[in-house]
């Protein structure tokens, strides 16, 4: 180019410098290509982002979703019963759901597959020429059941599941076993029909329970012994009989401990043996458990741990019963619960294997569910124009059988993964079993299989609040007066000092302040407790005593500390009492509190655990002082200079100017501020973690523990199964934290926005 | 009096008391967890001094942990026969060591019933292994069952004899992680491919068998070669532990220690400052770099430093690109109406979601969904065993990320609206793309914005546990996440962590006042780190809002 310009001697025009026309084109494509490359990279990533963040909220939502649903039942699969054309007497199918059985008035038993009727196998049991007057089922996860029999014998029998896996495909073999070695076994040494029968099996052993004809209740118990040198188990027997019931008993329940005997009437009556020495057995209690005058118990069960009965009645009521420990410290049989009515007599009911929930079958042809715990009833549906005369449901709560007057089977596959949860279960009292009252509770697992959890979000609730309102108390004056007076009254200079130190506590991580609080303060505060409350009285009136004292100082030696320093002046003074008080706290416990206020809060009755909210209060309140204090500040240092300086102009003094017209422009910021501050102290885990007991209680006693919403999920979470209910309330845990927290904030966000335009347009 | 009430001033000293109190507080803090945490490693004088209790006379020979005042009563009602007439006891809490020999490692006296206080030249402190430190009075030095030294000499030769022991068990540990570690991986990525083999639908069956073969034959050529190193590893343990000391207790006991056993022996009555200068630097060389030992109640931290920095470092992979494109978005791409309105508020509130409900999400959608998913894809041979379908690496850096994303978003945002229009349009007017604009103009200038928010989110995420521990920190892991086998960095294995080592040596650890110094210590590091990160950001920030004050006017 340059020898162009030299050659030709004329002027050279910009266009030659350039490009020529259609390496400029290509040039400007390929920069309109980088600017909508650009464009649909930083497009695509703004999206990703804002589309991730959602993502947090519709997750959790999805998770907590299934929370909601009650039950569902699938379309029914229908099949003639397998076996004899007898009367069936119960029905039930294994774990997989690949095989079921079915238990004939005759004694047939027939294993067939619950989805499509396919047979599997069958047996007889033999009676012996007697003829069988009554059934009797134990707990279904022991597969026990039992014939009474008419010549007062007893056949007992055990369903049993072996499941093998040859080349890795399981292979389910149903079979029948007899716990007790012999098909037969002698009940009624009389040989009186046994009317009525009920089995049991727990960890002491089997105890079969009988009621003759002529009106006599015996108790038979096979004790399991494991025998030392053959290790084989064996059984050893032992009869007695009970004192009759007031009226022809109809249905006998057995627990699994062996200690309760409940035997139910025509007349709707229960009564209560106490058999834990079945020699001396004596009724304890009676009562009528039907609220219907006319009404008669027409199918009465044990839920799963044989602590709670289910009684249905003949007018279609079902409620729940257990014992409860009366001021007499004898039980008495109590209403629990009540559940939805179904429109005709219950003919049947089948607790659930692993929870506790039941099945329940009406003589209109409906099916229910209902959960004992959260009240809740999850389905009545119709299924069927005549009675249905047996139920059963799946021990994985994923399928159901029943029978009614047709000769058939139905089976139906079943949703009903949390009942657990309902309203009521969750935010309201509910008296659970083994409890003398009502109660909010928290406590999700145990080491046995027929623990009832209990899901109560109020102690959670209670206790989140608890620790925001107590940190809340220390943080708000601390971090509000010292916004008003940093903003407002401190040297600038001080002020450059003052912001990043309060920016570095912002920064401290939680953790620290937990364990300090946990490990360091909450000892130190038990050993101290007067200097605790000392600190509170002395500090206020050391500061007063010394702004006194200054005040009074001669000038030249005011004159020293320029003002906006009183902070500074301060600091010696609030460390002086802070150490007057710890050192006269033993004293103050010697002269006012016989040598331990610990103690004496024990003598006066208040309970106090070294972990408390004091300590939470007081940390966390160290951890969201510097939120308030921040915004706080912004809100007051931007309150336009004209209105302040308007105030003092016209003779109001710098405290008047501050309450006046400071505090009141920027009070929308301040609100914010604590808005703020409330959002984070509510969703803090570490520091509740280390510094409390984590039990949940309810109460806001400051001297006890608590456990919050997020220190629960911390501790549970890790255990939960995933997409148990217990994980799903852990999730709406998480929901209603992450709801809560950003409505603060949003609201927060908005008064602050205003404030914004509010300070611009003055 | 009133009329000083009414000019507002001691309201103004009230509320300027705030401010003081809440510095102290901080300061204080600080304070503490310094002198705690650094006063760890100063070695302390051995006490010797005599206990009476009703007619008996203990020994009692420690260093003495900490002192402190309490009324009589308290002292009384323990079962002290304290005089009636006095009102106050100081006790003393000392280490007593040995907790091997007598169960208990620490012990209240009361100051009353002990005599003067000694400092006995002859007194030796072993830091241990196992059960902690010994405290006692060196006998004889031994090699094998033979005497080499006694007496005055004893401590000298100990201290040459132990540097020997002690560099022969390095050597034996790092045969162990890295040699035979490396062993066992191998047979383990072999057992893996005879499963990947056995799921391969390809292969013919005979195919399969004749590619088992092989592996069978590698793995017995590793076991032979474990075979060989582990022949050399016992004898080089026996070497390690040739040596042994005999030492005498306070009671009198005379017991022998092996040489294999001791990290450090100090003779901490004779020692000068300088001597203890040196000590405290090896000390706490050793904290900084060693593994820890007896349940995380001794030794280093180093897998927990390093678990933080690699896991913050892969966090800021992930999140440094997309917050800043994020925030250019939001702010220079984006129709400026109601909706961006919203998701900035939104974006700004997120910020303030307990990190806990992050971890959940991560914990759900993470580990649970897109880690098991990722395991029934390409890890299909090791199932059911998890390898990203279980909390690990990735997934904690990955749920930091999104929590610390809001942080960089809004800071690179108030970084961009900080710039001055004049250089946005002028970059226009000159005919730049908006893109070329972006690029060469807004993003360099606003990058120490970027670079805030970043420092910003590095120094949260360092902090947080509360989220880790749903979705990847360990108490104790066996392995760091980046070693010398194949893929060299592995994202799926759980990490230490620094904040998580505190709240479980505080909180979950059997020996919790033994192990109460070594948390004040990773407490002082976790706080210097963050100390260090935010002051750096609040210097960025401040440089950079002097600069557009400046640029702007």
């Amino acid at each position: 180019m340059s020898s162009n310009a030299t050659s030709a001697g004329r002027p050279i025009s910009a266009r030659e410098l350039l490009p020529n026309d259609e390496a400029r084109v290509k040039l400007r494509r390929i920069r309109h290509f980088k600017d909508l490359t650009t464009r649909f990279l930083v497009s695509t990533a703004g999206y990703g982002v804002v589309i991730s963040l959602a993502l947090i909220f519709v997750f959790l939502f999805i998770e907590v979703v299934p929370l909601m649903r009650s039950a569902s039942l699938g379309d029914p699969v229908s099949y003639p019963v397998p076996g004899s054309d007898a009367e069936t007497v119960y029905i039930a199918s294994e774990r997989y759901q690949e095989a079921a059985v079915r238990f004939a008035r005759d004694g047939t038993v027939s294993f067939f597959d619950p989805t499509d009727g396919r047979r599997l196998g069958q047996r007889v049991i033999g009676f012996d020429g007697a003829e069988v007057v009554s059934f009797g089922s134990g707990e279904p996860r022991t597969g026990l059941v039992a014939y009474g029999l008419s010549d007062g014998r007893a056949a007992i029998a055990k369903h049993v599941y072996d499941i093998t896996y040859p080349d890795d495909v399981r292979l389910v073999t149903p079979r029948l076993s007899l716990p007790l070695d012999e098909e037969l076994v002698a009940i009624d040494d009389q040989g009186q029909p046994l009317n009525v029968i009920a089995i049991q099996e727990g960890g002491t052993g089997i105890g079969i329970a009988a009621a003759t004809a002529d009106g006599r209740l015996l108790l038979t118990r096979y004790a399991s012994r494991r025998s030392f040198l053959t290790g084989e188990t064996e059984f050893v027997r032992s009869s007695y009989e009970l004192p009759p019931p007031p009226a022809a008993p109809t249905r006998i329940l057995l627990d699994i401990t062996m200690r309760i005997l409940l035997v139910g009437d025509a007349q709707g009556f229960l009564h209560y043996y106490d058999i834990s020495q079945p020699g001396q057995a004596r009724m304890l209690d009676s009562r009528r458990v039907l609220e219907g005058e006319l009404a008669s118990v027409s199918a009465m069960e044990y839920l799963l741990g044989t602590v709670s009965i289910i009684v249905g009645g003949s007018d279609g009521s079902v409620s729940q019963y257990f014992l409860v420990r009366d001021e007499d410290n004898i039980n008495r049989i109590t209403r629990i619960r009540e559940f939805d009515r179904h429109p005709a007599a219950i003919t049947s009911i089948f607790p659930e294997y692993t929870r506790k929930g039941f099945a329940v079958g009406d003589a209109a042809g409906n099916l229910g569910l209902h959960y004992g715990t959260s009240a809740s009833t999850l389905l009545i549906k119709p299924v069927s124009d005549q009675a249905v005369t047996n139920v059963s449901i799946a021990p994985r709560n994923n399928g159901m059988m029943w029978t009614d007057g047709t000769g058939q089977i139905h089976y139906a596959s079943l949703w009903n993964r949390h009942p657990e949860s309902s309203f009521k279960a969750l935010w309201r009292k509910v008296w659970y079993e083994g409890r003398s009252s009502r109660d909010y509770v928290w406590q999700s697992s145990s080491a046995t299989d027929e623990f009832e959890p209990k899901f109560s979000l109020v102690p959670l609730s209670v206790g989140t609040l608890k620790a925001a309102f107590y940190a809340m108390l220390f943080a708000m004056p601390l971090a509000i007066f010292g916004a008003i007076y940093t903003a407002y009254f401190m040297s600038p200079k001080m002020r450059g000092l003052v912001k990043p130190t309060i920016e570095v506590m912002e920064a401290l991580p939680t953790v620290i302040l937990g364990f300090l609080a946990g490990l360091w303060m909450a000892p130190f505060v038990e050993s101290h407790l007067p200097a605790v409350f000392s600190i509170l009285i002395l500090l206020p009136l050391f500061m007063l005593a010394t702004a006194w004292i200054w005040g009074s100082l001669p000038r030249a030696v005011r004159y020293l500390v320029p003002p906006g320093w009183e902070a500074a002046i301060l600091i010696p003074v609030v460390l002086f009492a802070g150490w007057l008080c710890v050192t006269l706290s033993p004293l103050i416990e010697i002269w006012f509190f016989d040598g331990s206020m610990r103690q004496w809060f024990t003598d006066v009755g208040i309970t106090y655990d070294q972990r408390n909210a004091l300590v939470v209060g007081i940390a966390m309140g160290f951890a969201v002082i510097p939120t308030i204090f921040s915004i706080a500040e912004d809100a007051v240092f931007n309150v336009p200079k004209h209105l302040t300086q308007g105030s003092l102009a016209l003779g109001a003094t710098p405290w008047q100017t501050v309450i006046g017209v400071v505090l009141l422009t920027a009070s929308p910021g301040i609100f914010s501020a604590v808005m703020i501050g409330f959002g984070r102290a509510v969703g803090e885990t570490m520091i509740v973690l280390m510094a409390t007991g984590n039990s949940p209680v309810v109460n806001f006693n400051i001297f006890e523990g608590m456990r919050t919403l997020s220190a629960n999920i911390a501790v549970e979470m890790p255990e939960a199964a995933v997409g148990g209910t217990h994980y799903r309330l852990l999730f709406l845990a998480a929901l209603v934290l992450f709801g809560f927290t950003f409505i603060l904030n949003t609201i927060a966000e908005v008064v602050r926005q205003r404030l914004r335009t509010k300070y611009s347009s003055l | 009096m009133k009329r000083w009430f009414k000019s507002g001033d001691p309201w103004i000293w009230l509320i300027g008391g705030a401010v003081s109190i809440s510095i102290i507080m901080v300061v204080g803090l600080l304070l503490l967890i310094a002198v705690r945490g650094l006063g760890h490693f100063w070695q302390s004088p051995i006490v010797e001094t005599t206990f009476h209790d009703e007619g008996q006379e203990i020994v009692v020979l420690g260093t003495i942990r900490s002192t402190e005042t309490v009324t009589a009563q308290a002292v009384r009602e323990a079962g002290f026969d304290v005089p009636e007439d006095q009102e106050l006891v100081t006790r003393y809490l000392f280490h007593l060591g040995n907790r091997d020999l007598t169960g208990r490692d620490f012990q209240w006296f009361i100051g009353d019933f002990l005599e003067e206080f000694r400092y006995p030249e002859d007194a030796i402190m072993l830091e241990r292994r196992e059960w902690g430190n010994f405290f006692g009075y060196l006998a004889a030095v031994k090699e094998g069952d033979q005497i080499v030294a006694e007496g005055e000499a004893a401590f000298s030769e100990l201290r040459e004899r132990l540097a020997r022991a002690r560099d022969l068990v390095d050597a034996t540990v790092d045969m162990e992680r890295y040699d035979i570690g490396r062993i066992n991986f191998a047979i383990e990525q072999e057992r893996l491919e005879q499963r990947r083999i056995e799921l391969n639908d390809r292969l013919g069956s005979e195919e399969k068998a004749e590619r088992i073969a092989q592996s069978e034959a590698e793995v017995a050529r590793l076991n032979a070669e474990y075979q060989e190193l582990f022949e050399e590893l016992t004898e080089l343990r026996a070497s390690g532990r040739r040596d042994s000391l005999v030492a005498r207790t306070s009671d009198g006991r005379e017991v022998t220690i092996n040489l294999g056993d001791v990290v450090r022996a100090t003779r901490a009555n004779t020692m000068s400052v300088p001597q203890k200068m040196r000590e405290y630097g090896s000390r706490f060389w050793a904290f900084m770099t060693g593994y820890p030992r007896e349940a995380n109640t001794e030794g280093g931290i180093f897998p927990a430093i390093f678990g933080t920095v690699m896991m913050v470092f892969i966090m800021s992979i992930v999140v440094t690109p997309f917050g800043v494109l994020a925030a250019i978005y939001l702010r220079e791409y984006a129709k400026q109406g109601p909706v961006t309105r919203i998701v900035r508020i939104s974006v700004n509130n997120l910020a303030g979601v307990p990190s806990i409900v992050f971890g959940v999400f991560g914990l759900g959608f993470f580990v649970y969904f897109l880690g098991g998913n990722i395991d029934q894809l390409f890890y299909p041979e090791r199932l059911p065993a998890p390898t990203f379908g279980s909390p690990g690496l990735i997934w904690a850096s990955l749920t930091l990320a999104l929590l610390t994303l809001p942080v960089v978003i809004v800071s690179t945002e108030e970084g961009l609206t900080r710039i001055p229009k004049a250089m946005r349009e002028g970059s226009l007017a000159l005919g730049a793309t908006k893109a070329e604009t972006l690029w060469k103009v807004i993003v360099p200038v606003s990058t120490p914005a970027m670079m805030t928010g970043l420092i910003l989110a590095v120094a949260r995420a360092a902090g947080e546990v509360a989220p880790l521990m749903l979705v990847g920190v360990v108490k104790l892991a066996p392995n760091l996440p980046v070693d010398g086998q194949f893929p060299y960095i592995h994202l799926e294995r759980r990490i230490m962590h620094l904040g998580f080592h505190i709240y479980d040596v505080g909180f979950q650890s059997p020996n919790a006042e033994a192990a109460r110094p070594l948390v004040y210590a990773t407490a002082l590091i976790l706080v210097l780190l963050i100390l260090v990160l935010n002051l750096t950001a609040i210097a960025v920030r401040n440089r950079l809002r002097e600069k557009y004050k400046s640029e702007s006017d």
